[in-house]
């Protein structure tokens, strides 16, 4: 991810630091315990690289997301459930460090937003529809002033295929 | 010398690009027919002279001329040619020009193509194309010159970035620019209709093409730079939500819907304001997108304030481009009123699905992409929106568009019966479950995102061979007859079904890659084995490599299945000395149903080295799905209902002094 950020940074001339060439999770910070692994690995999709640009610590190469990712297999080897070692992390840097946002208070309406719009979205849909459905025809007539025959005609070699 | 005739060049284009605003905007107001044809010769000469500018910014980097401050920084004189030229637009001030090169070419290309467009419609749309170029071209001269010279040019280059040297990468923005400025060809035809005071179905035809070539781009640079993540980033992720890539993704998504209402408006003349505002927005969200990425405000709030002039002038420009058309929209909304009438259950309606799922789906990726923003301006949030949220808010548009698609192409314009469109797809229907039950069954790990995916995938894929069937005849006619007219159906039919069997494809591609893929990441000793997902994996030498601009360790890898060789790969680690940058070079074996992908770490005690292996089941079909689309609207581009107006000219030419519109 830094990658990308990088190449967009660059392409935009924002300049940024340029990233090293190692990757994510090393061999020496899996866990032996495969289920245990497992579940950190998917804790820290969610979580963001506080020094990166857009990146999870799951694949960030930063030093902080390194720590972060031992902090967290520590955390869930002490036998913290899911949601205690998410807290963990939280209660240090803030939400901002959550990809995936809370759904309390004003980011409510972030997660609404879409269901929200999607509901108003038919409802208009489905009013026009049902006045295009016009029962008695009235929808045909238009307030457009008609076509003059030069014009239809014109349309109508235009339309013909 | 060259450098300072391109600079000129830009600046006489700029004062070129005002006098097309200005000339055919008149002339087509007051029925002056020359006036109008200044504004042909006007678009012609700006491209000429943006192209010429274009070269010599060329020329300056083929040469590494370093007394041209961009070339400075962005070249070196051991990169190899390819990346010299891409250089080009590999940095701000080389791609806003790339831009408005591109820009002038739809306009020249509105001039060279346009002879079926009636007179005054081509000359406003051309005024249009004028004012955004001179707004651009302003951005340039103003902010962002390209041509800046350095006082004591260096020995050498700072060189371009290393990620950016790749064949990939290369092609990526120009794709994207294509697209991104392609849609103001459907804007200026907004605004142009919305002045003249007519939309028809004729201008439904007319836009469409535009939008059509405009969209192909787009599909194309968006695969072109999602690939170039796939295989560069070294883990072989494809898309990652980030507000760069919403920003290409949003206009990609109100295009498709402009797609397709500009055909409710040809056909059944309905929609039409609709129409006319999604062709506004679709270039809104290009500019929207060229904003975000520009200042990098939402990437981080910090940013904008270090470079507030470019930010603020582009969302002056965006303001004033959107202001003026959402503006004229409002002050014209009454001759935008629709004729046809359909019912309930219609092809019409289920394109006015389509636009509501489409049109939403990009208001969620909107809303998730500036939160981060808003959170901090209105609530004191400090927080993120990644790719846990997105997944989540823009899946179920994904299976809602997938699972009604095959039924809204089957349904008739006007009337029809949900009952009568679905019995020709209730075989298929089931086969798609039978496919969803088999790989429900197959698969050792029960997450629902394989079947789910693959029922979809396959019904969409069916339920476009149906829809091909169906425009053949109906059952009493035999299928040898129908076979025979297969072949013979308008493009636009084919290209309406191989565009959505790529979409279908890519479905595929997704949900298969996401459920199945298999890491494994060990060190590894050398002539040391190991097994990811039934292939024996073999490190067989690591060796030290010199590149033309770069020093490399390149590591040999086997790959072998039940005993027999697959494949060799050869994954590399480079390092860039000019920048002092390491890059990870993946080594790929591509395969029809799944790729091996392996990078090589660092360097452990006893001769070992990490080693990343991954298996990506089906990744190669995403980007087929891809491509495939954008063949799909090749095809329907190349229907000859688009060209049938060009003989037609000769008809019409006494008719040209017809009367202005209603105005």
């Amino acid at each position: 991810m830094k990658y990308l950020l990088t190449l967009f940074a660059l392409v935009l001339g924002l300049g940024l630091a340029a990233p090293t060439a190692t990757l994510a999770v090393e061999p020496d910070e899996i866990l032996a315990d495969p289920a245990l692994e497992e579940r950190a690995r998917e804790l820290s999709k969610d979580l963001r690289c506080l020094v990166c640009r857009n990146e999870n610590i799951d694949e960030s190469n930063a030093d902080l997301a390194r720590d972060l990712r031992i902090f967290l297999r520590e955390r869930l080897t002490a036998g913290d459930s899911d949601d205690e070692a998410i807290e963990a992390i939280v209660s240090r840097y803030g939400e901002y460090v959550l990809l995936n946002p809370k759904v309390t208070g004003s980011s409510l309406m972030l997660w609404l937003a879409g269901p929200v719009a999607l509901i108003c979205a038919l409802g208009i849909g489905f009013t026009y529809v049902r006045g295009r459905s016009g029962r008695d025809g009235k929808a045909t007539e238009t307030q457009q002033k008609p076509l003059s025959d030069e014009e239809q005609a014109r349309l109508d070699e235009i339309l013909k295929s | 010398m060259f450098i300072e005739l391109g600079h000129a060049a830009l600046i006489l284009a700029f004062l070129v690009s005002l006098l097309q605003t200005v000339v055919p905007l008149v002339g087509a107001h007051r029925g002056w027919a020359q006036w109008m044809a200044a504004g042909s010769a006007a678009a012609t000469t700006q491209f000429l002279l943006v192209f010429f500018s274009f070269a010599a910014l060329t020329y300056a980097f083929v040469t590494s001329d370093f007394s041209v401050r961009l070339v400075v920084a962005n070249s070196h004189t051991l990169k190899p040619m390819l990346y010299k030229v891409s250089g080009v637009w590999g940095n701000h001030e080389g791609s806003m020009l790339l831009w408005v090169l591109i820009l002038a070419g739809f306009g020249a290309c509105a001039v060279w193509f346009g002879n079926n467009l009636p007179d005054r419609l081509r000359a406003r749309v051309l005024a249009v194309q004028g004012a955004i170029g001179a707004g651009f071209y302003a951005f340039i001269l103003f902010t962002s010159n390209p041509f800046e010279r350095v006082s004591a040019p260096p020995f050498d280059g700072n060189d371009l970035n290393p990620l950016l040297q790749d064949p990939g990468l290369a092609f990526h923005p120009p794709f994207l620019y294509l697209g991104y400025v392609g849609l103001s060809m459907a804007f200026s035809f907004a605004v142009a209709a919305l002045i003249e005071g007519r939309v028809d179905a004729a201008w439904g035809r007319w836009v469409r093409p535009w939008t059509l070539a405009a969209w192909i781009f787009l599909t194309i640079g968006i695969a072109l730079g999602s690939w170039w993540a796939y295989y560069e980033l070294g883990w072989g992720g494809f898309w990652f939500w980030d507000p760069v890539e919403n920003a290409s993704f949003m206009p990609w998504l109100i295009a498709a819907a402009l797609l397709h209402s500009a055909i409710v408006v040809e056909k059944r003349e309905s929609l039409k304001a609709w129409t006319i505002l999604l062709a506004i927005m679709a270039f809104g969200f290009s500019l929207i997108g060229t904003f975000i990425v520009r200042s990098g405000v939402i990437t981080s709030v910090h940013a904008f304030a270090n470079d507030p002039e470019r930010g603020v002038f582009i969302l002056m420009l965006l303001a004033l481009y959107m202001g003026g058309a959402l503006t004229l929209f409002a002050a014209r909304a009454n001759v935008m009123v629709s004729k046809g009438v359909f019912g309930m259950v219609s092809r019409e309606s289920a394109l006015v699905l389509n636009n509501i799922l489409l049109a939403v789906s990009c208001f969620v990726v909107f809303v998730g992409t500036i939160w981060p923003l808003v959170a901090e301006l209105f609530f004191d949030r400090k927080l993120s929106v990644g790719p846990p949220f997105f997944n989540l808010a823009f899946s179920p548009f994904v299976i809602l568009i997938a699972l009604l698609l095959p039924i809204g192409t089957l349904l008739p314009w006007k009337r029809a019966k949900v009952a009568r469109a679905l019995k020709p797809l209730r075989g298929w229907f089931l086969l798609a479950a039978a496919i969803m039950a088999l790989v429900w069954a197959m698969q050792t790990e029960r997450t629902a995102l394989a079947p789910i995916g693959a029922f979809l995938g396959s019904w969409v894929i069916l339920g476009a061979g149906v829809d091909l069937w169906q425009r053949t005849g109906n059952a009493k006619q035999g299928a040898a007859a129908r076979r025979k007219r297969l072949l013979r159906l308008p493009r636009a039919d084919w290209g309406r079904a191989v565009a959505h069997s790529g979409f279908g494809i890519t479905i595929l591609g997704v949900s298969f890659l996401m459920a199945w893929e298999l890491e494994d990441i060990r060190v590894a000793h050398l002539g040391e084995s190991f097994e990811v997902g039934g292939y024996d994996i073999t490190l067989a030498s690591v060796r030290e490599g010199q590149g033309p601009n770069y020093s490399n360790i390149l590591a040999e890898i086997d790959v072998a299945k039940n005993g027999k060789p697959v494949a060799t790969l050869y994954p590399e680690k480079r390092i860039y000395p000019v920048q002092a940058m390491p890059t990870t070079e993946a080594a790929i074996d591509n395969g029809f149903t799944r790729d091996v992908y392996v990078v090589i770490g660092d360097p452990q005690e006893n001769n070992g080295w990490v080693v990343r292996t991954y298996i990506k089941p089906f990744a190669n079909w995403i980007w087929a799905g891809a491509i495939i689309m954008s063949l799909g609207g090749g095809l329907s581009l190349s229907d000859r209902r688009y060209r049938v107006a060009a003989p037609g000219r000769r008809h019409r030419a006494p008719a040209n002094a017809t009367p202005g519109p209603a105005e």
